[in-house]
């Protein structure tokens, strides 16, 4: 299952949310404001990180990009992709759930 | 594949329609089939020609008209959130002894059963809002 997150962890619960309730296997997008939750060393890492044992996570890169994280700035074993990427993930996912 | 996007807020007020955008054009250019775009709540603001943002800023309206046009795309507005934002086509206009439309080219005014039924006929159902 896809799970897009696009609100801030720092705004929002639903980073928090989601990842409690993504199953194991599951990959999980971070898009739009939800980028900020792929930083590291922030309040809300230790959370992503202890989710990357169970779930794949990315993040959007042109979402990234506009607000100037490059990628050095990343949680280690956040994955980085583009609109194609998110494409290929809606595919490989046969249940996608946008979390608002 | 086949893919419908919802898209829940209006324009240059939040990145839902860009990245609803975005993601349409990276599915079609991957050879994809977007079933349907259904507009729903903000989102309907998408739906009026009358926009007019400045010449250096991107027009989201005119755009998602042309990717309309280019790729045959059938965008829909949700009639009862149309209503109340004022987003009016021909048949509404009349309906509702209103002085003139202002649907944008290339999207229809239609109910929420489209968006039932683009759920169950796409593969993917995506939803950008806030």
């Amino acid at each position: 299952m896809l799970h897009t997150v696009n609100k801030s962890p720092f705004e929002s619960s639903s980073l928090k949310t989601c990842l409690s309730l993504a199953r194991s296997g599951s990959d999980v997008l971070l898009i739009e404001d939800g980028v900020y939750g792929a930083l590291a060393g922030s309040t809300h890492s230790p959370l992503v990180t202890e989710a990357l044992e169970a779930v794949r996570v990315y993040a959007l890169e042109p979402d990234l990009k506009a607000r100037g994280l490059s990628g050095d700035r990343l949680i280690p074993g956040i994955e980085v992709v583009g609109y194609d990427g998110f494409v290929d993930l809606a595919c490989t996912n046969d249940k996608i759930q946008n979390w608002l | 594949m086949k893919f419908s996007v919802m898209v829940n807020e209006g324009p240059y007020t939040h990145q839902a329609s860009d990245s609803a955008y975005q993601f349409i054009r990276a599915a079609l250019s991957a050879g994809h089939e977007i079933f349907r775009v259904f507009f729903y709540h903000d989102g309907v603001n998408n739906g009026t020609r009358l926009t007019t943002p400045p010449q250096d800023d991107r027009h989201i309206v005119n755009r998602w008209s042309e990717l309309a046009s280019e790729h045959d795309l059938d965008l829909v507005v949700c009639v009862a959130a149309a209503q109340r934002r004022g987003i009016v086509d021909p048949d509404e206009a009349k309906r509702n002894s209103k002085d003139g439309d202002n649907i944008a080219p290339g999207f229809r005014i239609s109910g929420l059963g489209q968006l039932i039924e683009a759920g169950i006929e796409s593969d993917r159902l995506l939803v950008f809002g806030d």
